[in-house]
């Protein structure tokens, strides 16, 4: 569904990817780890075209989007989770889901309320909290349940894990995977809390400065020696 | 988080209140401590009052080390508006309502005479250009320094087309408010990647060019001698004269009243009222629909908006569109007002003052802007009887407002929209 073929991101002259490709199909998890700057995040931001892919293609659903605006790209149904959360701290909790309903129109508004609430029913008991009053965890759900709310084909998720409690944390990894399982909605997840994502994917890509340097399912990382000592021991 | 601030240690604050000490003398030295004064020769000596210096100075070292830190502490609380603001804004319909009522009231109240309608009409147009950019910068977060440009272009607009064409008021409103818009997407468009100290830098360029425009284009807007005689406003083609001409019937004949200069004062004040009304329902209206939550979206966080599918273009054109449409229509009834306008009119303090009135108003409030029109309007006008100390006083008086309001009178933001409403949805 996703294919992203060599794709090369540059800040300046630093080249944050080297020629990265990856793809994800309908309905999987798809997981890359990584060492900090090893250009995670600016892969998934290069996917919603922010920066913008120096050379290299990428497609969806057999459509190129390497060019298109950003909104359009959100559009088309790929709807990011952003690093570091981002959600509007002076609007409500029911404002900010609201927000994520844009590309929709509103539309299925009542109905996406629900499956969100269903998923994360803390946010329905902090509906009218600003934003910005809720711990790091309830931000992390309210950012997955905005982005859930323009009915994404799929959903790029970047550190959910960051800065949150552990018992949130598994939390939120049991809603991916029920949020996967349920409705086969596809995920492409970053993430340096690597076992974690690792056993929830379906397969996974390790990144380092800016280039895949091993590919698998998820089991096959997890039990790679190399893959092992580098990202997970020490970890975990 | 109120998280309380400790006050700064003593040493510091004797270090603070000196460096405010020698601050305070290299400004006094030369403004109080010399004087020049003609010499018995006839000629201009230096006459030195350094007792003055030392008194300011000791002044303001005392003065800052006794307040200082307590200032400082209060101004590092960022707080979400004290139970003041958090009472005003949960009851701000009746406010509004009660507020409402005395402006239709006002002319018919015992106290009101020609000066306090006078007044009360350049408070009202305040208000309105207020509300106008707080769209722009309440509700978006795109700090405008030059939305004076705007004012000018809808007085301009209509000066121009009354005395070219011959066109009445109300036939020229729409167009000066769809002239400043088409000015706002000018100015919206270079400036769309800028944000903060640039984009402040840039309308405020764009408010000088506009400025410059218009004084030097002598052909078009008559330059710096402005345009005068411009149709004073009639209501609805009953016009406010007292010998009226061949065919028409005046204001007081058709009512059957005595003839009034009053009779037009109030109704500019009426007039003024209307259009102010109509942009708060205006912007209250649009804050609940999509485009007016991705404004104030766009104000929290423009990335995350991008990742939500929102155009952040297209957003950030129309707040300049419709702020700027309210300055034009409030440049408009300015024109009509005055009957003479020049450039004299559109100058940066304008800007600066229609400014302060939607940031010591707490930005997006729409009360506040009201509660912030009517002290900044009003506090020189009270002040009048201290003349030379009048902007003094009035400077003092918007320091400690951000003193006691750093966030603005009303910094507390009520949801626009809650779930509940929808009628047990949940």
């Amino acid at each position: 569904m996703l294919e992203v073929e060599n794709v090369v991101t540059r800040y300046g002259v630093i080249e944050a990817l080297k020629g990265v490709s990856i793809r994800v199909e309908r309905g999987e998890i798809v997981a890359i780890i990584g060492a900090n700057g090893a250009g995670k995040s600016t892969l998934l931001m290069t996917i919603c075209g922010q920066p913008r892919a120096a050379s290299g293609r990428i497609r969806f659903e057999g459509r190129e989007i390497t060019d298109l605006p950003t909104y359009d790209i959100v559009r088309l149904g790929i709807v990011q989770a952003p690093e570091g959360r981002r959600i509007f701290p002076r609007m409500t909790v029911y404002e900010n889901l609201l927000m994520g309903a844009v590309p929709t129109g509103g539309r299925y508004l009542e109905e996406d309320l629900e499956r969100v609430f269903a998923l994360f029913p803390r946010l329905k008991e902090r509906l009218h909290q600003r934003g910005g009053t809720l711990s790091g965890g309830e931000q992390q759900m309210l950012c997955i349940g905005r982005a859930l709310m323009a009915r994404p084909k799929l959903l790029l998720l970047d550190e959910p894990s960051l800065g949150i409690a552990p018992i949130l944390v598994r939390q939120i990894f049991e809603a991916i995977v029920a949020i996967n399982r349920e409705r086969g909605l596809s995920i492409l997840l970053v993430e340096q809390n690597a076992y974690q994502a690792l056993k929830i994917a379906h397969r996974g890509y390790v990144l380092a400065s800016g280039r895949v340097v091993r590919e698998g399912t998820g089991r096959q990382l997890l039990a790679d020696p190399e893959v092992r000592a580098a990202y997970l021991e020490g970890g975990q | 988080m109120n998280t309380a601030i400790r006050a700064p240690a003593l040493a510091d604050r004797v270090k603070d209140a000196a460096l405010a000490a020698f601050v305070a003398f290299a400004l006094l030295a030369p403004i109080l401590g010399m004087e020049t004064v003609v010499g018995p020769d006839g000629r201009l000596t230096l006459a030195f009052h350094f007792d003055l210096v030392a008194l300011g100075v000791a002044i303001v070292f005392i003065g800052r080390l006794l307040f200082g830190g307590l200032v400082a502490g209060r101004l590092a609380v960022r707080r979400e508006g004290g139970p003041i603001s958090r009472f005003l804004s949960r009851y701000s319909t009746v406010l509004g309502a009660a507020g409402l009522a005395f402006a239709v009231a006002l002319p018919f109240l015992p106290f009101s005479s020609r000066y306090v309608i006078d007044v009360a009409t350049t408070v009202v147009i305040y208000v309105m250009l207020g509300w106008g950019l707080n769209i722009v910068v309440g509700l978006a977060g795109l700090l405008d320094l030059g939305y004076v440009a705007f004012y000018a272009v809808g007085a301009y607009s209509y000066a121009l087309f009354a005395q070219w064409f011959g066109l009445g008021f109300w036939t020229c409103l729409p167009i000066a408010g769809l002239l400043a818009a088409i000015a706002g997407i000018l100015l919206g468009f270079p400036v769309l990647r800028l944000r903060g100290d640039y984009l402040a830098i840039v309308t405020l360029g764009f408010g000088e060019i506009i400025r410059l425009v218009l004084i030097n284009w002598h052909e078009v807007t008559g330059g710096p001698n402005g345009i005068a005689d411009i149709p004073r406003p009639s209501f609805f083609g009953f016009p406010f004269t007292r010998n009226p001409g061949e065919g028409e019937i005046a204001f007081h004949q058709l009512f059957g009243l005595e003839f009034s200069t009053m009779h037009r004062v109030i109704f500019l004040y009426y007039l003024a009222l209307g259009l102010a009304l109509i942009t708060n329902l205006f912007v209250l209206r649009i804050r609940k629909l999509p485009i007016g939550r991705a404004w104030e979206a766009l104000r929290e966080d423009e990335i995350a908006c991008k990742a939500l599918g929102i155009n952040p273009t297209n957003t950030k054109l129309t707040a300049f569109a419709l702020g700027a449409m309210f300055g034009g229509f409030a440049g408009s009834f300015f024109a009509t007002r005055q009957g003479f306008i020049s450039p004299e009119s559109f100058t940066f303090i304008e800007s600066a003052i229609i400014l302060a009135i939607v940031v010591l108003g707490g930005m997006g409030s729409q009360i506040g802007v009201v509660l912030a029109a009517a002290v900044i309007v009003l506090l020189p006008e009270i002040a009048r009887e201290l003349e030379t100390y009048r902007m003094l006083f009035f400077g003092a008086a918007m320091v400690l407002i951000m003193i006691w309001r750093p966030r603005g009178l009303l910094a507390h933001r009520e949801p626009t929209i809650r779930l509940a409403r929808r009628g047990g949805a949940a």
